[in-house]
């Protein structure tokens, strides 16, 4: 250690802290034992600001339901249920996508043979889960379609207004969320997935986010429009 | 530098503090039967705040004074005690006065906005809208008519969208630019909206309340003075907001009797 | 704790070159914490010229102005306000304050050049979005001033934009057809740039900390900075709903918050069953924390910078700390005190105003921590210094006239009249101000390397505490005469005799709006002239001081900074130094 009250970079690899070491990091959502990432910190950060809104949304919808009688009831487009199972099921392709490449990258550099079909196995199940989430923004629009035909717009009444605002603002959100999968994808194919790729833990968490959200405005909007 | 600070800071304690203690700008005289409590609180509040801002304002100074002209010392003071005194007074004092004025307070509120209206007060509806209050009075029958806001029509003066022609009970409803009470008698009003927004704000009878677009909401009161006393509209409405308002007429019982007669014959 | 070196180094390679890299789109915190600096200048110099129209108007409300004629023929014909365009200007002057000033100096500004460097990082978490923050926030104050150049002018409706006059449109009135669309769209605009600065700050508190930093020894700014934007986050993600919801009853035709049977300019309005209440409790749910975001993060810059010059520590840290977050979490269980009289139920009075009370206690505790440090102290009378007692002085002030607006009992008379004005000025306009105004005068030599005139910055300080008091200590007498607030004129009865109040306050709110211009020439000539500044002019203790003035590009020159104390210790009797650094280690001088 340095008399002085300063550290080169490249030195310590392990935190002396005052506290003594740090706990075994964690096991992510990925898979990967590694320590705590910022990438995954700030979705949490983003996750806790996006459920606030919904929140937020909610209870609009609550209220402006109790401040008048003019709420008309419909029937939730047929198409929504298939919908549904298509965001589950992609939730599904993610996990096992990270679980190659989580096995993958605890292999490290070591034996790129071993590698080569867990990797590419794990980029193809993250394609599907990025195209079951882009089927899934397309059923939303087809339900859109269903309601416009029974003469449902967003003025309609305010069941309708809600229904669009809570679908258009997940859809919006669930489309970041194949931009961040398409971006990860990107990244791990120039290192085959050996190196440490930061982002995936991130990515995965919101993608489950964006599924459990999904549910609970299905079912919101089931019981309430 | 520091001592000026403390005169500053003194002299500016002392003078706003007696411009509150010798109401010079005040509120005016009281004429409801629930404003006595409000002025009271008032004063309580003025009286336990004015002692923690004092104390505040001149520790602060004292504390500046005795710090002033001593940077070049080697030694600082400790606050005796450390953090702890100051924290236990803060919770202590702040939270007497909390518990205070809320048990008291809530009493003062609950007689003004969550006691129903006294049994045989008089209805008057109230409709606020850019830019005048009107009020309706039921007429001999005792009833309103029903408002029909497609009915609104400001050019022949049927502000509630009243429908005489097909509605009996609007036939004999008297509709005034002023709000007209005899004193003593409990008034209970109905206050609705034309538009957006507004307010009813009587200084004198210490109470306001917003007109909610769709919304009917109550408010009562007893005057106990008679005399002519501004309504003003305190809620943002539009450019003429600062100019909406109307007038307060407490009446005695004969003159109001009188008032309410030729009203109804026109 | 966190293994900083096995982050990808945000800065490990040479700065940017090139203007625009450098200046422009720059991923520095540093040059982006300046930018925000700079936009709140441009800000708080909009909104102080548009307070000097509205008092010129309400004191001599006949008197031509004609620069402002010229401006707007059509909101001062021939130099003279209409009352339409009063309410303009009035609104511009909040959201303007509020937002731009307020949310834009004390946190995203100072925060961001500070954070890092007080945390030893070497840049925030996520420099890309930390850029995207400050030119998304750029966007929304261009899409506001732009409300200024549309043919009905600005919106009419108040920073707080209630519906529905704010949501059924130009039928309500001038300034509502277009003005409020853009303010609609630019406060939407604004909550993603916050939201995304929150997130940013919180981020980098918790996973950025160099070797040494624990929570606890964190300087009271980066506390204050974290919490407010804990508080930011939650607060902007409810303000951002309202937003969009206010936008589409304006142009989709929906009626979220407009009921059925409005008669405007003599034309129903084809919305129904719209509640205006949800517009304020979505409103107010964002708008209390806003007023916390506010003011918490000038409380710890005073708390941070008083101790400098007291030469001893801070009374009390962790209830100071403790005090924050206190106040953090009870400022979301009182946004109903802006309601009382809104016609929601009035028994919900009593479960706002008892929250409402309590946060006087954590605030009465940070208030009396601050002046029991100031006891027995070595004062170095600075700007700095100054306006941390000055802050101290009219944060009770401020405080104090809560302490009526938060009794429901007392409401019902003073609400929406001059007291209230009164209250949010000194704890707003004033008491965060001068925490902005500390923290500039304290922080310049670092982020410059020269030093402000003290000079220059004393007459400052004393035409401003002095005018501020005369601006609006009367304005609590006015309340307690019941003189309303957003009255473009003083037309009634009872007004009259209070029209020689509101001319004093006129002429003071000029002086003392012409008192801040020595700040801005300050400002402007140590840049280039001011003597060269140390690395530690005012034997601080805390991080920023351990490297340059101005720091190196990654902030301490490739090295990581090892913490060993807090940032408390002052007053130290050992022989040598009467402070220790917080890089300084034990039992080491």
């Amino acid at each position: 250690m340095n008399s002085g009250d300063q550290i080169d970079v490249k030195e310590s690899r392990v935190p002396v802290g005052g506290e003594g070491r740090l706990p075994a990091a964690p096991v992510t959502a990925s898979g990967v034992l590694r320590r705590p990432e910022r990438s995954e910190t700030g979705v949490w950060i983003g996750i806790a600001a996006i459920s606030m809104s919904f929140a937020a949304f909610t209870s609009a919808m609550i209220v402006r339901q109790g401040a008048s009688a003019d709420w008309r009831h419909f029937e939730l487009p047929r198409i929504l249920y298939l919908n549904t199972l298509i965001l589950i099921g992609s939730s599904v392709t993610l996990r096992m996508a990270c679980a190659r490449l989580a096995f993958v990258a605890g292999l490290g550099s070591e034996a790129p043979d071993a590698a080569r079909k867990p990797f590419l196995d794990g980029i193809y199940w993250m394609y599907v889960t990025a195209a079951l989430g882009a089927l899934f923004v397309v059923g939303q629009v087809l339900a859109w379609r269903d309601l416009v035909a029974q003469g449902l717009f967003l003025a309609t009444n305010p069941s309708c207004s809600f229904f669009y605002v809570f679908t258009a603002l997940h859809g919006l959100h669930l489309l970041g969320g194949i931009g961040g999968l398409t971006y990860i994808i990107r990244k791990l194919s120039k290192t085959h997935g050996t190196a440490h790729t930061s982002g995936i833990g991130a990515v995965s968490v919101y993608w489950h986010f964006m599924d459990g959200l999904w549910v609970y405005l299905f079912l919101l909007l089931a019981m309430r429009t | 530098m520091g001592k000026l600070f403390a005169i500053v800071v003194t002299v500016i304690a002392l003078v706003s503090a007696a411009f509150f203690a010798m109401h010079t700008w005040w509120l005016p005289v009281d004429i409801s039967t629930t404003g006595p409590a409000v002025d009271h609180q008032l004063t309580e509040t003025l009286i336990g705040t004015g002692v923690l801002f004092l104390a505040g304002q001149l520790l602060l100074g004292a504390f500046a004074w005795g710090s002033s002209g001593r940077s070049s010392d080697r030694k600082t003071k400790v606050f005796p005690g450390g953090a702890a005194p100051l924290v236990v007074a803060a919770i202590l004092v702040v939270g007497v006065e909390i518990f205070t004025l809320t048990f008291v307070g809530s009493k003062v509120w609950g007689a003004i906005y969550l006691a129903p209206a006294e049994a045989g007060s008089l209805q008057i509806d109230v409709q606020a809208e850019q830019f005048a209050f009107y009020f309706r009075y039921p007429g001999p029958d005792g009833k309103f008519g029903a408002v029909h806001p497609d009915k609104i029509d400001d050019g022949s003066g049927n502000y509630f969208g009243l429908d005489p022609a097909n509605d009996v009970a609007a036939r004999d409803d008297v509709v005034v630019g002023s709000l007209v009470v005899p004193v003593n008698q409990p008034v209970a009003l109905m206050l609705h909206s034309k538009d957006v927004g507004h307010s009813f704000y009587v200084r004198e009878l210490r109470v306001q309340q917003d007109f909610v677009p769709g919304l009917d909401i109550p408010l009562h009161f007893t005057a106990t003075q008679t005399g002519k006393f501004e309504i003003v509209c305190t809620q943002l409405c539009g450019l003429g907001h600062y100019n909406m308002k109307a007038y307060l007429q407490v009446m005695t019982p004969g003159d109001y009797t009188q008032w309410l007669k030729a009203q109804e014959s026109q | 704790m966190h293994d900083v070196s096995s982050l990808p180094a945000t800065h490990a390679h040479t700065p940017p070159t090139g203007f625009i890299r450098k200046y422009v789109f720059s991923l520095d915190h540093k040059v982006i914490g300046k930018q925000y600096y700079g936009l709140a200048l441009a800000a708080v110099f909009a909104g102080m010229v548009l307070s000097w129209l509205m008092r010129i108007h309400l004191a001599w409300p006949a008197w031509p102005i004609p620069l402002l004629g010229k401006f707007s023929a059509v909101g001062a014909p021939n130099g003279v306000m209409t009352p339409e365009y009063y309410l303009s200007l009035l609104t511009m002057h909040g959201t303007l304050m509020v937002f731009f000033v307020l949310t834009n100096a004390p946190f995203a500004a100072f925060g961001n050049y500070f954070l890092p460097i007080q945390i030893g990082a070497e840049d925030m978490a996520f420099p890309r979005f930390n850029m995207m923050s400050f030119w998304t926030t750029f966007a929304a104050f261009l899409v506001m001033m732009a409300s200024f150049f549309v043919s009905d002018g600005p919106p009419i409706s108040g920073w707080t934009a209630y519906a529905p006059l704010s949501a059924v449109g130009k039928d309500a009135g001038p300034g509502l057809a277009m003005g409020q669309n853009l303010w609609a769209i630019s406060i939407a605009i604004f909550c993603i740039a916050s939201l995304l600065g929150a997130l940013n700050f919180i981020a980098t508190t918790l996973d950025l900390r160099t070797k040494g930093m624990s929570l606890a020894r964190m300087p009271f700014s980066t506390w204050a900075w974290f919490v407010t934007s804990v508080i930011a986050l939650l607060a902007f993600a409810v303000l951002l709903p309202a937003c969009i919801l206010l936008i589409l009853d304006r142009v989709a035709g929906t009626s979220f918050f407009i009921p059925a049977g409005l008669v405007l300019s003599d034309k129903l309005q084809p919305h129904s069953g719209g509640s205006p209440l949800l517009w304020q409790h979505l409103f107010w749910f964002f708008g209390h924390p806003e007023v916390y975001i506010a003011i918490l993060p000038s409380i710890g810059i005073v708390a941070h910078i008083l101790p400098v010059f007291a030469r001893k520590p801070l009374l009390g840290p962790r209830a100071l700390t403790g005090s924050m977050i206190a106040i953090g979490f009870l400022s979301y269980m009182v946004w109903g005190h802006h309601m009382f009289v809104s016609g929601m139920n009035p028994f919900s009075a009593n479960f706002f105003s008892v929250p409402t009370l309590v946060i006087t206690i954590p605030a009465t505790i940070m208030t009396l921590l601050l002046i029991g440090t100031v006891y027995g102290a070595r004062l170095r009378f600075t700007t700095p210094a100054l306006f941390c007692l000055g802050f101290i002085s009219v944060f009770i002030s401020g405080g104090i006239s809560g302490f009526y607006l938060a009794q429901p009992s007392l409401d019902t008379y003073l609400h929406a009249t001059y007291f209230v004005v009164a209250h949010f000025h000194f704890v707003m306009a004033v008491a965060s101000i001068f925490g902005v105004f500390a923290g500039s005068y304290f922080w310049f030599p670092k982020m410059f390397g020269r030093m402000m005139s003290d000079t220059l910055g004393k007459w400052h300080f004393w035409l401003t505490f002095l005018g501020v008091y005369c601006v609006f200590m009367p304005m609590h007498y006015l309340g307690l005469a019941g003189n309303v607030r957003r009255y473009s004129a003083f037309v009634d009865d009872y007004l009259a005799p209070l029209i020689p109040v509101h001319r004093f306050i006129t002429i003071a709110a000029l002086l003392t709006g012409g008192a801040q211009f020595i700040f801005f020439w300050n400002l402007a000539w140590s840049r280039f002239r001011g003597p060269i500044a140390a690395d530690n002019p005012w034997e601080a203790t805390s991080l920023e001081w351990s490297t340059t003035s101005p720091p190196p590009f990654d902030n301490f020159g490739g090295k990581h900074p090892v913490v060993y104390r807090g940032p408390n210790e002052y007053g130290l009797e050992e022989s040598g130094a009467d402070y220790a650094m917080q890089t300084s280690p034990p039992n080491n001088n």
